[in-house]
């Protein structure tokens, strides 16, 4: 294990844009719309562009590709990307746009492999084709599904209005249930065009043609000898293993990996479309329900992307320094809380049945009876607003005997909070470390297991453990600062290796380093004691037009937020657009290329190291 | 951990002495059966959501709900008597589930933890979300909470206990399972251009008719909320408002005479 | 070197460690480990070792102050000596317009005769099954009229009966809301610098009559008591509850009186049916 503390580097990226529209002149122009950032690329250029910004100027991170639909403003639809250097610094933002009718737009699929995921749900949602793409089908829907959802002239069974609050709501609210709107009672819609002589579930079809089977017995040892076929397994969507609803549909030769097919898209609950709906404020409970173990972390994100937005507008007051203290401590407590539980089913799915699980629970449990003192509940903390948080941390960790209630606890926060991070926890992960960390059969099963090479991990668009497991020392929490994370003293553990070990050892050394954060925390939380932190953000706050792309280092990888204002000029109550980039489904694009030739065994083991979360892998 | 306790078998129409009474307890056989059920529940190893951190939570050390006998979570459906729906229910999930159940042995149990497994939660309004998984399956309890507590969660598999300890072997509508023949599956939905349930194909006929005709389809008019005649009701008598009929005028009715039976009912004891 | 067999071994003993000291953790309590108010404090709390289990649900863990699970709405005790039963809530529709999956309706209060909207809800809705629990109707209520509940034990057989929560299924005294978060229900007190609704504050400034002033407390019980003592005598209620024929020839006059006497019926009306439900719930228990 390597430790390493990159500082950040400075890189100008109006230089970058001005070589580069100095090389395309034709093709590259400045996006000159209010609030918005980088260029525009003409999409007959766009492969070649790209390629340039990757090589030349050594952008060679893609951390989100997206579409987004302008109907009514522009009547285009653009696809938005992000890349940056894995050195540090800000992003350069490049743009496609492509008509509405017949949209189009090149792969970048050979430019950067991450991407993969992502065009295909962009085809998913918005219905625009990357020809160049091998692969081009639908990722969370099923094929089949009747049109492309995130087009913004598509309305769904249980639509009632574009955006929130809804009219019938007040001030004459007759209570109903909108199935009852519903001729089905369900939430369903079928098209006009509707073929009952036909009603077969086809939904699989074009995934199993995909993998060409039934044509390809092998003779293993020439003449005479035994035949093979290859055996397709489902792995999932219902299976211990996969952290959820996942599936893996896999091939084997023997018990040896041939191909590896996620599919995903069986808690696809439509986060984005929802989003597009409700208020600036009113996503941020939604948040929570990504990532639904680091809620905390989630709501930071995406009050950064709309702070970026508000600091455009001339009344934004940014957070306080306590607001900020707090902020740093809820986040790395919750990535504490989110390797204990990923380090517990780590070994949970190596077989160690629950012992490492509930040991680690155990410490957890700690931390959200701080959050739900905090923020109101163990989960879905609902914790930041744009410009600080919702109250200040409670004097006293503190409940009283009611009709509701029985026994009491009463701790003062302080001494909690001090006790935990000064002394329980370092002294947990001592014995977790004896308990685990040399064990003989963990290293078996781990040392040397899906290996990730470092130019592959960036290449594609890995982030998180998953990237630092393989030496690639990239945090955004140096590489590309936010909060008073600058003025923090703490290390980047990075592997060697790239395999399971290493990303396992990356945790753990994470926890260390978060512990190391939150000791600096404690004196700040002292020092501020009595500053305001209370957000003044209105209910319907309006936000000034533009697009921001809000980004923190999530527990498990880069969490990006990216948000466009716009439709109003007086500045809209909802978001335009309002994309996730979520970390668990980006490290996914990895997992087939890491499983291939090892056995069925190893897989649910790297599906554990990778550490997804469904909420967010399907949003 | 907890050893035999018979009071909790007990029949009490039959008195036992009192230094027997933990030596020996009269009982009816689906007392024992039920006893025997409730406290060996069998969860299906299964989360969808967010509630399943709540349920694996339930399942950890602080809550343990093995307390109750339902430590043994199995991953496979034939072997388990509970599902625990924890979370959104989408719907290409939906399949799955629908799959799963009919795989589980009666008699089974489907307890729909927080508001997305009841009634769709906050993504209701979602086009690749089920409202409610008791549009597909008979759901036994309803857990509410966004995501309930693993306090809330053990509260809602207690309330199944006591649905399990209220039924009874001689009455073939509790215990279905021990008719004649198989137990009919519930069909599995299909994939289509939304999700198709099998036991909807007369209603979607008649709206494609609709649509065939060129008429408005999908969708259901309601009758405008009467909102005016309830504000008449609220300050007339009660049997008033029953006069001017309509669905909201019945209940606000039903309520208010509610309200002054009870009254009177007080006063009555007031006056003893 | 070491020995190939070693880190297992020391895992073991690790967990071997823990087993044993869940033992001598139960001896040292001598038998009182549980349901036992001070030992739950150690076990739920930082020094816990060994078995740390709540017995729910003999013994529940208490949810702290800002737990937040399903709304409810605030209205005054019905023992309030100047409005008894009366809401807070004023039907100004915030939280129904911040409620992100938009659970909340309700319907503006009319007066019968003059049509024109009263500060008083006539019908308050939540659906549970698609409330978040985010609490954005509490945080965004400038009345404080409604708060997220504690109650967290509502599990049911059918949800279409039990899961919409109509007005008087919400309604709770404001001594029930003292009683489960005292310390918020002070600090807002405190911004209101009374214990009074802030409607009540602001027409009695503009009467020239003081109000309950604001003191900090903890202790809910002195918190009520202190409010009424400086209280006027409520006015007898049988004088002033008017009957059907009365008040619709109040109406006929159209004067301020009439408002009163429609004020005074919804008073009546209020206190019955808190009466009701106070009564019911004596049953039930």
């Amino acid at each position: 294990m390597v430790i390493a503390a990159p500082q950040t580097v400075d890189v100008d990226v109006n230089a970058v844009i001005d070589k580069l529209k100095e090389k395309f002149p034709e093709a590259v122009k400045n996006d000159t719309r209010q609030g918005y950032k980088g260029v525009i690329v003409d999409k007959s250029k766009l492969v070649e562009v790209a390629t340039s910004i990757r090589d030349e100027f050594g952008f060679d991170y893609l951390s989100s590709a997206t579409g987004v639909d302008y109907l009514g403003i522009a009547d285009e639809m653009e696809m938005v990307y992000h890349a940056y250097r894995t050195t540090g610094g800000p992003a350069l933002v490049f743009k496609a746009q492509t008509p509405r009718d017949n949209p189009e737009i090149p792969s970048l699929i050979d430019v950067w492999p991450g991407v993969d995921f992502q065009e295909r749900e962009v085809w998913d949602l918005y219905g625009i084709r990357f020809p160049g793409h091998p692969n081009l089908q639908r990722i969370l829907l099923w094929e089949g599904f009747n049109g492309h959802p995130m087009r913004k002239d598509w309305k769904e069974a249980y639509f009632e209005e574009d955006h929130k609050p809804f009219e019938s709501r007040w001030p004459a609210g007759h209570v109903h249930r909108i199935e009852e709107k519903n001729a089905y009672g369900h939430n369903v819609m079928y098209p006009a065009d509707l073929d009952l002589s036909r009603l077969t579930d086809t939904s699989e079809e074009s995934l199993y043609n995909s993998l060409g089977l039934g044509v390809d017995v092998q003779d293993l040892t020439g003449e005479g000898g035994i035949k093979t076929d290859r055996l397709v397994v489902n792995l999932g969507p219902h299976h211990p293993s996969t952290h959820g609803v996942f599936r893996m549909v896999v091939t084997l030769d023997g018990e040896t990996i041939e191909t590896l097919d996620p599919v995903m898209g069986y808690l696809h609950r439509n986060h984005e479309k929802i989003g597009e709906r409700n208020s600036f404020l009113q996503n941020m409970p939604f948040t929570d329900r990504l990532d639904y173990i680091s809620s905390m972390s989630n709501n930071l994100g995406y009050a950064l992307a709309v702070e970026q937005l508000l600091a455009l507008g001339a009344r934004y007051q940014p957070p306080t320094y306590r607001a900020e203290v707090i902020r740093v401590l809820m986040a790395e407590l919750t990535r504490i809380v989110n390797h204990l539980w990923s380090l517990g089913f780590l070994l949970n799915d190596l077989g160690a049945f629950f012992t490492p699980m509930l040991y680690a629970n155990n410490e957890r449990e700690k931390i959200l009876d701080f959050f739900e003192a905090t923020a109101g509940s163990r989960l879905m903390c609902n914790y930041m607003r744009f410009g600080g948080v919702f109250k200040d941390i409670p004097e006293r960790i503190h409940s009283v005997v009611n009709m509701v209630n029985d026994k009491v606890r009463d701790y003062n926060t302080m001494d909690y909070l001090t006790e935990m991070i000064n002394e329980r926890l370092p002294r947990f992960m001592d014995e977790y470390e004896r308990l685990l960390v040399n064990n003989e059969i963990l290293k078996t099963r781990t040392v040397g297991v899906g290996v990730l090479p470092a130019d592959r991990a960036i290449a594609y668009s890995t982030c998180g453990p998953l990237l630092r497991g393989s030496g690639v020392a990239y945090d955004i929490r140096r590489s590309d600062p936010y909060s008073i994370y600058p003025e923090l003293d703490f290390d980047i553990p990075v592997g060697q290796n790239g395999d399971i070990y290493d990303r396992f050892m990356v945790r753990v050394y994470e926890i260390r380093e978060s512990l190391r954060i939150l000791k600096q925390i404690l004196p700040r939380l002292e020092r501020t004691k009595g500053e305001e932190v209370v957000s003044k953000f209105n209910y319907l706050g309006r936000v000034p037009i533009g697009e921001s792309y809000g980004r923190v280092e999530n527990p498990k990888g880069e969490l990006g937020y990216y948000v466009v204002s716009a439709g109003d000029e007086k500045g809209p109550q909802n978001p335009w657009r309002y994309h996730i980039r979520a970390p668990s489904f980006i490290n996914l694009t990895a997992l087939g290329p890491m499983s291939k030739g090892y056995k069925v065994a190893d897989v649910v083991t790297i599906l554990g190291s990778i550490d997804i979360v469904l909420g967010e892998t399907d949003r | 951990m907890s050893d035999l306790n018979l009071r909790e078998l007990h029949n009490t129409e039959f008195p036992i002495p009192d230094e027997l009474q933990s030596n020996l307890a009269i009982t009816s056989l689906s007392k024992v059966y039920n006893w025997s059920r409730r406290s060996s529940m069998w969860p299906l190893l299964f989360g969808l959501a967010c509630c399943a951190i709540e349920m694996i939570g339930t399942a950890a050390s602080r809550f343990d709900f093995s307390r109750f006998g339902m430590e043994v979570m199995r991953g496979s459906p034939r072997q388990s008597d509970l599902m625990i729906v924890s979370g959104t229910v989408t719907k290409k999930m939906i399949v799955p589930i629908v799959r799963l159940y009919n795989q589980m042995p009666e008699p089974k149990y489907v307890l729909a933890m927080g508001a997305c497994a009841s009634g769709g939660g906050p993504f209701k309004e979602g086009y690749n979300v089920v409202s409610g998984v008791d549009k597909y399956l008979p759901v036994d309890v309803y857990v509410p909470g966004c995501p309930p507590t693993p306090q809330a969660l053990i509260h809602g598999l207690i309330a199944l206990q006591k649905k399990i300890d209220g039924q009874s072997l001689a009455n073939m509508d509790d215990v279905p399972w021990y008719g004649v023949g198989p137990s009919e599956p519930t069909p599995i939905p299909i994939l289509g251009p939304d999700v198709i349930d099998p036991r909807q194909m007369d209603i979607i006929r008649r709206q494609a008719e609709l649509a065939a005709l060129g008429k408005p389809y999908g969708v259901r008019e309601l009758p405008a909320p009467q909102m005016k005649a309830v504000v008449a009701a609220k300050g007339a008598a009660p049997a008033a408002a029953a006069a001017d009929g309509g669905e909201v005028d019945a209940a606000k009715a039903e309520r208010l005479r509610k309200r002054e039976e009870a009254l009177a009912r007080k006063h009555a004891a007031k006056g003893e | 070197m070491t020995m190939y067999g070693q880190g297992i071994l020391r895992g073991l003993t690790i967990t071997l460690r823990h087993l044993v000291r869940t033992y001598f953790n139960d001896m040292r309590y001598m038998g009182k480990k549980y349901f036992n108010q001070s030992e739950f404090e150690l076990r739920q709390g930082m020094k816990t070792e060994g078995i740390y289990t709540v017995q729910y649900p003999e013994e529940k863990i208490a949810v702290p102050e800002r737990f937040r699970f399903t709304p409810f709405l605030v209205v005054e005790d019905a023992d309030h000596p100047e409005r008894p039963g009366e809401d807070w809530c004023t039907s100004c529709g915030i939280c129904a317009k911040v409620c992100p999956p938009q659970c909340i309706w309700i319907v503006r209060g009319e007066d019968p005769v003059t049509k024109r909207p009263i500060p008083e809800p006539q019908a308050f809705y939540i659906d549970i099954d698609i409330c978040m629990n985010c609490g954005y109707c509490a945080e965004f209520c400038p009345f404080d009229a409604i708060k997220m509940d504690h109650d967290y034990e509502m599990a049911s057989y059918d949800r279409t009966t039990a899961h919409i929560h109509d007005k008087e299924k919400l309604s709770k005294p404001f001594s029930y809301w003292l009683n489960i978060a005292p310390t918020t229900a002070n600090e807002e007190a405190e911004a209101r610098g009374s214990w009074e609704h802030s409607d009540t504050v602001k027409s009695k400034k503009k009467a020239g009559v003081p109000s309950v002033a604001y003191t900090p407390t903890t202790d809910p019980s002195q918190v009520m008591q202190m409010i009424r003592a400086t209280m006027p005598e409520p006015a007898p209620a049988a004088e002033a509850a008017p009957t059907a024929e009365r008040s619709a020839a109040a109406v006929a006059q159209a004067g301020p009186s009439a408002e009163d006497a429609l004020k005074a019926e919804r008073l009546r009306k209020r206190q019955e049916a808190l009466a009701r439900k106070l009564s019911k719930e004596a049953g039930s228990q």
